[in-house]
């Protein structure tokens, strides 16, 4: 009887054993990077629960108060700062006064005891990051905290992963703003708008998208000169 | 070798036990039991001593004055000491004799690297934020805030500036405003912070055992206290410890008008009561000296350790170096002269020391008051010291006005009437000391010991019904022959306010908890009288109280708290201005204008009295170095602060000199039997070079049996042999020899460098001139590494000043960090070391990882001595990371965890280290320090409290070493970036530098040329610690400037 399998097929059913197991080896790790940065590990994105369902989108888009009327320490200290209770209070005993959404807040001002807050942007207890100086050098809060005005629930909107502190401290100058933005939700897209806008008003020709662009990045290169903003990639400046 | 006990009690890794310096034995002999192997073993370690002391002395005969020696077994230089070298790190080497199967090395290395990854796929744990309700004035979360307190301490307090991090005490800094602190503080202080937090302090209110209320206690209090009230307090009577609390006084004083027949006894183990009879000799009345060192040329210390222990170790130690740091401007430098007993802190910075037996010091003592010329009867000394006592007279003679004599507490009283005659004669006073009365806000009519042998006599005699014992521990450290324990059980009732439940405590009815100083709110004096307030930086944890509220509790005062006392004090006491006065007072640490003015008046004349006769082998007893009198036993980070000359940690030992020693043929671990006047102690020998002959030096504290977890059974009890009549000294003693032998814990013995090639004098680790030589020629030194590279060797920073990025892969930062150490200036007082231990989170490993050689100090002082073993000079070497700009330890580390920051930090992190320890293998200093187990205590909630939170507590299995503070760093940095300016010189203090009472280290940019730390480094006597290595350390060293006398010199 003939051979019914061809010669060459006995190499390459050793290849196949051996491909087939780099392949699952490979899938294995693959899969582990992906979960590794899959929204169950970082909590990118995931809604929490809190002992009151606080909005920022309320409160910052809504009402408009500034970042700074709650998290008082961001530009001092190395924590931006979670409220006491009174300062909910300040407008809660006027307004919603009686909400029983509230109460939470309200039981924790009478019997001055914490209102225990989730935490949402947590980082390992070996790095030593410092608000303060994010905000001097001109790291507006969304550059990190993503857009806040729309979050009805706090969530984290980015990895926080060392990987993605390093693309920033690699290279700052895109993640620049004006000081006087710093608090400032969609501060980009109302630059690239009022360039648009100011550009018209000279009746000039319209500035294509990669234009505004590089006007962007030219006004960053000048505040991080101005800001003395340089990279930082050694150990020590987040790890002691 | 080691004892049975030692032996039994690590027989889970008892090859590792085996490695004993003195045992000749092959690990895997391992398995033997003490009692059938003892005897041939302890031959054996005969056997090698007699060696050992031949090979010593024949060493030694052939050397003069300048080799430089660690311990006794490196210069004999032994087999067995070169076998304990060669196998660096001993208890590793057992470790691997198991030959283990190839497929299991095979195994567990794929398991590994199939697993290697999965480490870093961990959820985070969920996390609480927990804002105030309503937050408090002036925290900001994140930023610690400061406060000022103060220590109270029997012989003044000493000022501190306390950091607090959300309401947690973290760490002590000294108070720049306060005269006892001038901004440094000594171990104790540090080590307080860990007291705070002691797991082991009584937490609650017991009666009898039984857990109590505090009103249950006044309940059963009042009642005792009416009947006391109706009978004048005849019944009445408090113990304490010294009381330097005006308040406390004052409380008193009313307290007496309700009990007038009450007394109220303070008893002090370290007791100045000889001082006490010595003042009241020449002057009439109780007088504090308080020496002003920084005006002195010449001072001589007889038996006084005043750079080593008690409170005004910071202010004489800042004052005696003020005339002492050898720059190449000096023309002068003050000298010192030492006559002391056992090798101290004191005795290593003296120009010239002699060690005397203890009774002997009071002959030199008069043997100089006679070649001055006061009429004394002294015995003619003979050798070196009639040598030393002429050449000194002389120089006294030329420095009237200018010179300090001062004796120690161990003297007896007529030495120290002596003293002040002499320092009358020689015109000191008025000008270097100044007589202020004495600290206590509350003097006795009588010494502490007479004042507690009356307290003892009226309790045997049955008169004292209500006893209240205030701090300190008297079951334990009270003279031995008052029988403290058995009177104390004829007192009706006995209520004890103390931190722990110890000795005292458990003989006592009532057990109410003491408040720790960081708790309470008081006032205590300072030395000088200088008053500070002390405001508590926390709560009290467990509900302590003070001695305020006691009081308080017995004048119907109990609604009012401890700071409305002290308040209402201050308030009658300056009524002015009161409100802003106070907060000044509280935010500055001190109150002005209250430093005790100077009583004039000299000394009467001087009445010569017959010495007492002290015959035969002598002891001297002194407090010990690290936990005093053992209110510091329980404190890990004090039981691990190696004694200053021994290096010797977690234990007490007989000292005794080199030639007693091989007379008596011990050796150190040896354990000896102690008998004074028929009452014994056994402890293990410690053979101390320089220790003077025919005499041993105890020292107490250790040994309480009550104190908690730290101090269990650690050291061995000296006060059974403590008593009225022998407080300090003792002449008659018998040492006998028991056969039994301990391991003694030391830092210092794993030698940390090379050793068996090491030539310390061809490398020159320790550099050290007398001052005229180094005017003579400043360069007589070998350069500093810093200097050979301007002369062409290529340097990797200085070339780029300025440039962001080089062109290889350095950066270059704003800022250049180094630090300079002062050899002239160290004293070895261990201060930095605990303190680094405080600010870094280092963890305690207890005396047997010790004896493995695996302590974790970031900071070490290594200790040298010079010349012959009789009577060798002594130096110290503080060693932290060196930041080596060519580190050796970076090209090792195969995951990169150890690396160069662009301002010149060889920075270590943590969590990158997988724990190869090639680091630690490559460095040439030996300073990095690996965590074997898991040190840190992640388990006991309050010592979490302590906690720099700047700083990651390491795991096990990392890699830690000195960071030059790095949080420190870089919090300025923040600071001065959120400033748009630079940081600014003296704006980063490492906790070493910030802590030290001699002011000898420098820290700070040294691309600054105007910077402190950048002149010092232009000094002809820098030098880099093994700088021949190009290692260029940024950390380099001043080396030692001597002063000695030009007639002593040659002898």
């Amino acid at each position: 009887m003939a051979q019914i399998f061809h010669k060459s097929l006995n190499s390459l059913a050793k290849i196949s054993i051996v491909a087939s197991g780099l392949f699952s080896l490979t899938a294995v790790g693959y899969a582990a990077l992906l979960f590794n940065r899959s929204p169950y590990v970082t909590n990118v994105d995931v809604a929490r629960q809190q002992p009151v369902p606080f909005s920022h989108q309320h409160h910052v888009h809504g009402v408009g108060i500034d970042c700074r009327y709650c998290h008082t320490s961001v530009e001092f200290s190395a924590t931006a700062g979670v409220p006491p209770t009174k300062t909910c209070m300040t407008c809660h005993s006027q307004v919603w006064k009686d909400a029983a959404i509230l109460q939470p807040i309200r039981d924790s001002f009478r019997e001055d005891k914490s209102v225990e807050w989730l935490r949402t942007h947590d980082l390992p207890d070996f790095v030593y990051f410092n608000h303060s100086v994010h905000v001097k050098k001109g790291v507006g809060c969304e550059e990190c905290h993503g857009r806040v005005d729309k979050m009805p629930i706090m969530m984290r909107a980015n990895t926080l992963n060392m990987e993605w502190c390093l693309q920033c401290h690699r290279d700052p100058t895109p993640r620049l703003r004006p000081r006087d933005a710093i608090t400032e939700m969609g501060w980009k897209e109302r630059w690239e708008a009022d360039q648009r806008k100011d550009v018209d008003a000279e009746e000039h020709p319209k500035l294509n998208d990669l234009q505004i662009a590089d006007e962007l990045l030219e006004m960053q290169k000048g505040l991080a000169q101005k800001y003395d903003v340089k990279s930082l990639t050694n150990c020590s400046i987040c790890h002691r | 070798m080691t004892d049975s006990h030692a032996i039994l009690s690590s027989s889970a890794d008892r090859s590792s036990e085996l490695t004993d310096a003195s045992n000749s034995r092959p690990p895997s002999e391992g398995t033997i039991r003490a009692d059938t192997a003892g005897d041939d073993v302890r031959d054996d370690a005969a056997h090698g001593r007699i060696e050992r002391s031949a090979a010593v002395a024949s060493e030694l005969s052939g050397k003069n004055g300048s080799s430089f020696w660690q311990s006794l077994e490196e210069i004999a230089d032994t087999d067995r000491f070169k076998d304990f070298i060669q196998r660096e790190y001993p208890s590793q080497m057992s470790r691997f004799l198991d030959a283990p199967e190839r497929r299991t090395v095979l195994k567990l290395m794929g398991a590994s690297l199939a697993l290697a990854g999965f480490n870093s796929c961990t959820r985070q744990p969920d996390e609480k934020i927990v804002p105030y309700a309503k937050s408090p004035e002036d925290l900001i979360p994140g930023l610690p805030l400061y406060f000022a307190t103060a220590m109270p301490w029997a012989a003044g307090s000493i000022g501190l500036l306390v950091e607090n991090h959300m309401g947690r005490p973290t760490k002590i800094e000294g108070n720049e405003l306060h005269p006892a602190s001038l901004g440094a503080t000594d171990s104790f202080a540090q080590g307080t912070v860990l007291g705070l937090y002691d797991p082991d302090r009584a937490t609650t209110i017991t009666e009898r055992g039984r857990t109590r209320t505090w009103e249950e206690f006044l309940d059963a209090l009042r009642p005792a206290a009416n009947v006391q009230a109706q009978r004048q307090g005849r019944g009445l009577r408090i113990l304490s410890t010294t009381v330097t609390s005006p308040t406390l006084a004052a409380q008193v004083e009313k307290l007496q008008k309700l009990y007038p027949q009450a007394t109220w006894t303070q008893y002090e183990p370290v007791n100045r009561d000889n001082a006490r009879a010595g003042a009241i000799a020449a002057f009439g009345a109780d007088a504090h000296v308080h020496a002003h060192y920084d005006k002195a040329r010449t001072i001589v210390a007889l038996d006084h350790d005043f750079l080593g222990g008690g409170p005004e170790l910071v202010r004489a130690t800042r004052d005696f170096m003020h005339n002492r740091k050898g720059r190449k401007a000096t023309q002068e430098m003050n000298r010192l002269y030492v006559v002391e007993v056992a090798p101290t802190r004191t005795g290593a910075m003296a120009d010239h020391r002699i060690a005397a037996r203890p009774s002997q010091i009071g002959a030199i003592a008069r043997a100089l008051a006679k070649k001055l010329g006061l009429s004394v009867s002294a015995q003619e000394l003979s050798g070196k010291a009639a040598h030393f006592v002429d050449a000194l007279a002389k120089e006294l003679q030329g420095a009237n006005g200018a010179s300090i004599v001062t004796c120690g507490d161990a003297q007896p009283a007529q030495i120290h009437a002596l003293v002040h005659a002499i320092n009358a004669k020689l015109g000191n006073f008025g000008a270097t000391l100044h007589r202020l009365p004495p600290v206590d806000a509350m003097p006795q009519a009588t010494g502490h010991v007479e004042a507690l042998q009356k307290l003892v006599t009226e309790m045997n005699a049955g008169q004292v019904e209500l006893l209240i014992v205030l701090g300190g521990n008297p079951v334990f450290d009270a003279p031995v022959d008052l029988n403290f324990a058995g009177a104390l059980s004829k007192v009706h009732l006995r209520v004890r306010v103390g931190q722990y439940t110890d000795e005292t405590s458990r003989g006592c009815d009532w057990l109410v908890p003491e408040a720790h100083f960081l708790e309470s709110w008081s006032d205590t004096r300072a030395a000088d009288g200088t008053v500070a307030l002390v405001q508590p930086l926390i709560a009290p944890l467990y509900g302590g109280k003070t001695a305020h509220d006691i009081v308080a509790a017995l004048t119907n005062d109990s609604g009012m708290s401890s700071y409305d006392i002290v308040r209402a004090h201050w308030h009658g006491e300056k009524p002015d201005s009161f409100e802003t006065n106070w907060r000044r007072w509280l935010h500055d640490g001190v109150i002005p204008d209250t430093a005790a003015a100077d009583v004039n008046g000299a000394p009467k004349d001087w009445s010569d009295q017959p010495s007492v006769a002290v015959s035969g082998f002598e002891i001297a007893l002194c407090p010990d170095p690290t936990i005093w009198d053992g209110r510091f036993a329980n404190n890990g980070w004090l039981q691990e602060s190696p004694k200053p000359m021994t290096k010797v940690v977690w234990e007490n030992t007989v000292y005794l000199s080199p030639t007693t020693a091989e007379h008596m043929s011990l050796d150190v671990g040896d354990i000896v039997e102690v008998e004074v006047g028929g009452r014994k102690v056994r402890g293990p020998v410690w053979v101390a070079p320089g220790h003077a002959d025919e005499c041993a030096t105890i020292h107490f504290g250790y040994g309480s049996q009550f104190s908690g977890h730290v101090a269990k059974e650690e050291g061995f009890d000296a006060y059974p042999i403590r008593t009225t009549s022998a407080m300090w000294m003792a002449g008659g003693v018998t040492l006998r020899k028991t056969g039994d032998t301990t391991k003694i814990a030391t830092t210092q013995d794993h030698v940390d460098y090379d050793v068996v090639e090491r030539e310390v004098e061809k490398r020159e680790l320790l550099r050290v001139r007398p001052l005229e030589e180094f005017k003579r020629d400043p360069h007589s030194l070998p350069k500093a590494t810093r200097e050979l590279e301007s002369e062409g060797a290529p340097s990797i920073y200085d070339a780029q000043v300025g440039a962001e990025i080089d062109e290889g892969r350095r950066q270059v930062g704003d800022y250049a960090w180094g630090m300079v150490i002062d050899l002239s200036a160290c004293t070895a007082c261990g201060a930095c070391v605990t303190a680094c231990v405080a600010e870094n989170n280092i963890p305690v490993v207890g005396k047997d990882q010790v004896r493995r050689g695996r302590h974790m100090h970031w900071i070490r002082v290594d200790r040298y001595f010079e010349g012959p073993k009789e009577d060798p000079r002594m130096h110290s070497q503080p060693v932290p990371c060196m930041q080596c700009e060519n580190a050796p330890c970076e090209l090792v580390c195969p995951v990169e965890a150890t690396t160069h920051s662009p301002e010149g930090l060889n920075e270590m992190t943590y969590n990158r280290c997988v724990g190869t320890r090639y680091c630690s293998n490559n460095c040439p200093y030996k300073v990095r320090r690996f965590n074997f187990l898991l040190y840190s205590d992640y388990a006991t909630e309050t010592l979490k409290m302590q906690r720099n939170p700047d700083v990651s507590v390491r795991s096990r299995g990392v890699m830690e070493k000195c960071t030059y503070c790095v949080q420190r760093i870089n919090q300025a940095r923040i600071a001065a970036k959120r400033d748009e300016r630079k940081i600014k010189e003296g704006e980063v203090v490492t906790a070493c530098q910030q802590v030290c009472p001699a002011a000898a280290i420098t820290f700070g940019d040294i691309r600054d040329l105007n910077s402190a730390v950048a002149k010092l480094k232009t000094e002809p006597h820098n030098y880099s610690l093994l700088g021949e290595l190009q290692t260029r350390p940024r950390t380099t060293y001043l080396a030692k400037i001597r002063n000695p006398n030009p007639d002593l010199e040659t002898a």
